[in-house]
């Protein structure tokens, strides 16, 4: 093996997540001098570096910066391919339009501290090496940078009690999870002799009935991810954590979360399994069935808003997830790669508005965020209204609306991959079904704003119309000319 | 059939009209009430007479879609932008344009608040409504008929009755349940063609089993939409609840979304199927004929009459399609635009009496003759249409309709003679009702007293009765426009199999 060096480490691939990395080790010391007063400052230096970086990705897309894709980087254990690309631009749009909803946020709660930003960039960078990560190893570290700042986030609001048990919760479930993946990653290294992806496959090549270790091993990180993503029955912490953690944590978490997962469980899956492809199908089938069902009917009997949020958030996971299973075929799998990448940006734009509406609803104390608190909205606040009626129709499916384009392409997918394989049919009809259930809670949200008599106040700060209109442009846009971003997701190509 | 590659334009001015309107009243101040209905009226009234020049082309003499043209939308996908019309599509695209006015008149006075967002919901409606009739393209087509769902949502919801709430997310769940189960079988179509595109869909060959399962996905959701039997309980609540415009509008041209379905894609996309199924579609279009004019008979309220007439009229409708011939076809046709000026009247002139005495219980009323001699004799022509009295419109439709029946080589001679005894219902609970409203003596108070029609009520019912009088004396021009593109389609539905 040869003597790793600097340079064989090809870092010009990275340069994205090496500047926002740099940045935000930078903005935590820059942040010590900022005066309590103008920590908006600390905001404003974030989204500069997260901008930046964006810029940074889209030259790489481009391939006007760094070597030609899809390439390697850390001797095989960073794969940078349009998958990892496109996801990772999902990431930073979660990332600021997270940073815009929290800007004004914060202060009016009172936890306007300069380290809510740094641990947003940490948490961004985790999810943009989640997926660029082709060892399991890194997969760890990844999730690891991912979640504890989540951690340290959903908690953010002390002394306030549900903020605490948010943070609590989501800490030792989350760490019981991880424990999961690095227990898995051991018993496939026991397997398979190695954790890198690549690796793995060459030695799984038809000889899985041989390896069971690396099945299990292969089935606890599936575990682990799936608590990432909400899937059911890994999902238990999302309605407590997301009603608890603070709002904009919230839409910055429900999003980029679900990108880290889903980024690795499908590079995992298709990469390191081929050969297994039948079965990883059948249990994501089994587990993406659970998911719509579950989120979408406890989803109905929520009257904060915020927790009606967090179930529609497990909903939206299994329509994902019906994606990932329909990778199993194939034929389909570029089809539902496409299709998982354009519903995660899509959901971005869409789930982080409706945070954004919720945010400019909730009260200084963190109170106000029941269904009941929207009522009249439509009369005092005609603008917000218009913006959550698009969101809740893009979270049902409806159209003119992105959240419709991404569920037709997933059902596309999904139907494509169903032949010959009854039950991914059958995940389909439920996952129309589910959408039909969903439809009676995303609509009793626009039936409150619209048909209900009542006063409410909401305050919209600069930045929070700021990241609410571009919410808006881009959820109707994308709903009558997805084109451009629908081509962009076909680029999102795993290397193989 | 085939779409030229070039962009419809014609077609998208149409539709673009009302939608302009909508972009209009959207940015009007919410005070400036009058300069709103005037905005309204004036681009539902200009969509009409734009629409008219639809006609310029030889339906009569081809049955291929005229004024069309497809565009790649979503090209990867292979997703087009396509519209176009043929001899059947032409008469729905004019009822819907010529309802419109009609509902926006019908609304002037009636709606106080929120005027704004109501017209724009009733100007985004139309749009919406013309592209679920001139979509080529399935995606296109699934888009506008789940889009009609939200402004009809809102036009029951916020501007109905007192249990709009209960009736309009009834609506809106019952109707969208039906058209997801239609997604899937959409999907599966353009997977397998490759492409959404009407013209590549037709000749795409189905197997015989999975086509009787995509139809039936098709028929669900249009059959909620007619509404056919037992999927219809959306529809009472729905109509009593909603304001008047929207029960035009409903009753009027939304319903017949469903029988346009039904002849647009069941029939020619699933052949067999359609022969297979269609004693069964037919047995529950009877049922409905007789059940929806036996529980209308019950009703007390006018309203809720009028909207189970239309499960019974909207059944004859249904057992013309599935006649699967040419006379049945065409009086289905006929009849859709026919239910379409009768029902929408009734709605119409309902509406003008729940406007002055705010109740709409027969036994509230008695001897309106007297009180309201022109109005009561427009209702009585308009009664008399939707009873099926020969020399008005209702007659032509449903005679026609039961000819094809009973010709039909899919149908025994039963399912006739049974729909027969609904013309004989029709006319029990039409003559009834008028019976109890408009004759005998008038001795409730309030009645006595009550404003005869206005002009600008008269102008809104004239349309319709134009129509009424002129489609039952002389309907061969409408069956003339219509007839190739309908012997096209009962040609692909009963051309024998190998």
């Amino acid at each position: 093996m040869e003597v790793p060096t600097l340079a064989s480490f090809n870092l010009e691939a990275v340069l994205p997540i090496l500047v926002l990395a740099g940045w935000a080790i930078l903005i935590l010391s820059v942040d010590l001098f900022i005066p309590r007063k103008h920590k908006a400052w600390t905001a404003w230096l974030t989204l500069l570096g997260l901008s930046a970086t964006g810029v940074l990705l889209a030259l790489q897309a481009l391939g006007l910066l760094g070597p030609v894709l899809p390439t390697e980087s850390f001797h095989g254990m960073l794969v940078i391919d349009g998958f990892a690309l496109f996801l990772q631009g999902v990431v930073l749009v979660a990332a600021i339009l997270g940073v815009l909803l929290a800007v004004n946020y914060l202060p009016r709660r009172g936890i306007e501290r300069g380290e809510y930003h740094t641990l947003i960039m940490f948490s961004s960078l985790g999810m943009m090496i989640m997926s660029m990560a082709s060892d399991l190893i890194v997969v760890f570290i990844a999730l690891e940078m991912l979640s504890i700042p989540l951690y340290i986030l959903s908690g953010f609001a002390h002394p306030e009690a549900s903020s605490e048990e948010a943070a609590m919760k989501y800490f030792l479930l989350g760490a019981f999870a991880s424990g999961f993946l690095v227990y898995g990653v051991a018993l496939t290294y026991g397997g398979t002799g190695t954790t890198a992806l690549s690796g793995i496959v060459d030695t799984l090549q038809g000889q899985v009935l041989n390896l069971p270790l690396a099945l299990i091993g292969m089935g606890m990180i599936f575990v682990g991810l799936a608590f990432k993503v909400a899937a059911v029955p890994f999902h238990m912490w999302t309605p407590d954590v997301y009603q608890g953690a603070p709002t904009s944590v919230v839409a910055f978490m429900s999003v980029g979360a679900k990108v880290g997962g889903f980024a690795a469980m499908l590079r995992v899956l298709i990469t390191a399994l081929p050969m297994a492809s039948a079965e990883w199908g059948t249990v994501v089938t089994v587990v993406a069935v659970l998911t719509m069902i579950i989120g979408n009917v406890v989803a109905i009997s929520q009257s904060d808003i915020k927790r009606m949020l967090a179930y529609s958030s497990i909903a939206h996971a299994g329509y994902i997830l019906l994606a990932v299973a329909a990778a199993q075929a194939p034929e389909v799998t570029q089809q539902a790669v496409t299709a998982a990448a354009f519903y995660l940006l899509a959901y971005a734009f869409t789930n982080i508005g409706a945070f954004a509406v919720v945010i400019a609803l909730e009260k200084d104390d963190g109170s106000g965020t029941r269904i009941e608190d929207f009522s009249g909205l439509s009369r005092s606040r005609p603008f917000l209204a218009a913006a959550m009626l698009l969101f809740m129709f893009s979270l049902t499916g409806m159209p003119p609306s992105a959240g419709m384009v991404g569920k037709w392409f997933v059902f596309q997918a999904a139907v494509n991959a169903s032949a010959g394989n009854p039950l991914l049919l059958a995940a389909t009809i439920v996952g129309v079904l589910t959408s039909v259930i969903s439809a009676f809670y995303y609509v009793r949200v626009i039936l409150t704003m619209y048909m209900r008599e009542g006063t409410t106040e909401a305050q919209v700060k600069p930045a929070l119309m700021a990241a609410l209109v571009i919410a808006v442009v881009v959820t109707f846009l994308a709903g009558i000319i997805p084109s451009p971003l629908y081509e962009m997701a076909q680029q999102a190509l795993l290397r193989l | 059939m085939s779409i030229e590659p070039v962009f419809p334009t014609f077609l998208t001015v149409l539709l673009a009209i009302p939608f302009v309107g909508f972009v209009v009243v959207l940015f009007t101040p919410s005070n400036r009430h009058e300069f709103i209905k005037w905005v309204a009226m004036l681009f539902t009234a200009a969509t009409f007479f734009v629409s008219l020049a639809l006609l310029g082309q030889p339906f009569s003499h081809s049955s291929e879609m005229m004024w069309s043209g497809a565009v790649p939308w979503i090209p990867t996908a292979g997703i087009f932008y396509a519209l176009g019309v043929d001899g059947i599509s032409i008469w729905l695209v004019l009822l819907t344009t010529l309802i419109s006015p009609v509902a926006v008149l019908s609304s002037w006075t009636s709606i106080e608040d929120r005027i704004k967002e109501y017209f724009a919901a009733m100007l985004i409606l139309e749009t919406a409504m013309l592209g679920v009739f001139m979509a080529q393209d399935l995606f296109l087509f699934y888009i506008f008929w789940e889009f009609t769902l939200v402004p009809m949502y809102f036009l029951i919801g916020v501007w109905g009755g007192p249990r709009r709430l209960y009736a309009s997310v009834k609506f809106f769940l019952y109707t969208m349940a039906g058209s997801l189960l239609m997604l899937l079988a959409i999907l599966w179509l353009g997977i397998k063609a490759g492409s959404f595109l009407m013209p590549d869909l037709l000749a795409l060959e189905i197997p015989l089993g999975l086509g009787r399962w995509l139809f039936l996905a098709f028929a669900i959701a249009f059959a909620i939409k007619v509404p056919l039997w037992p999927l219809h309980s959306w529809l009472p609540d729905a109509h009593v609840e909603a304001p008047t415009a929207g029960s035009i509008i409903l009753a009027g041209i939304l319903l017949k979304m469903g029988t346009y379905g039904l002849v647009r894609f069941n029939l020619p996309l699933f052949p067999e199927a359609s022969r297979f199924f269609a004693p069964y579609m037919a047995a529950l279009a009877v049922v409905g004929i007789i059940y929806g004019a036996w529980v209308s008979f019950a009703q007390t309220d006018v309203k809720k009459l009028v909207a189970y007439s239309s499960v019974s009229h909207l059944g004859f409708v249904v057992l013309g399609i599935f006649s699967l011939n040419a006379i049945g076809l065409q009086g289905a046709i006929l009849q859709m635009i026919n239910h379409g000026l009768s029902t929408g009247a009734l709605f119409l002139l309902v509406g003008m009496i729940y406007e002055r005495r705010h109740t709409r219980e027969m036994n509230e009323f008695g001897g309106l003759w007297k009180a309201m001699p022109v109005y009561s004799a427009i209702m009585f022509v308009v009664t008399l249409s939707s009873m099926g009295l020969p020399g008005l419109n209702g007659f032509v439709g449903e005679f026609t309709i039961l000819m094809g029946s009973f010709n039909s080589t899919v149908l025994s001679p039963i399912y006739t003679g049974l729909a027969t005894i609904g013309v004989i219902l029709a006319a029990i609970y039409l003559l009834t009702m008028f019976q109890k409203v408009f004759l005998g003596p008038l001795d409730n108070e309030k009645n006595k007293k009550l404003a005869d029609i206005t002009p600008r009520e008269l102008l809104a019912a004239l349309p319709l009765l134009v129509f009424i009088v002129v489609i039952g004396v002389y309907a061969a021009p409408f069956f003339n426009v219509m007839a190739p593109a309908v012997q096209a389609l009962v040609q692909t539905t009963v051309a024998v199999l190998p």
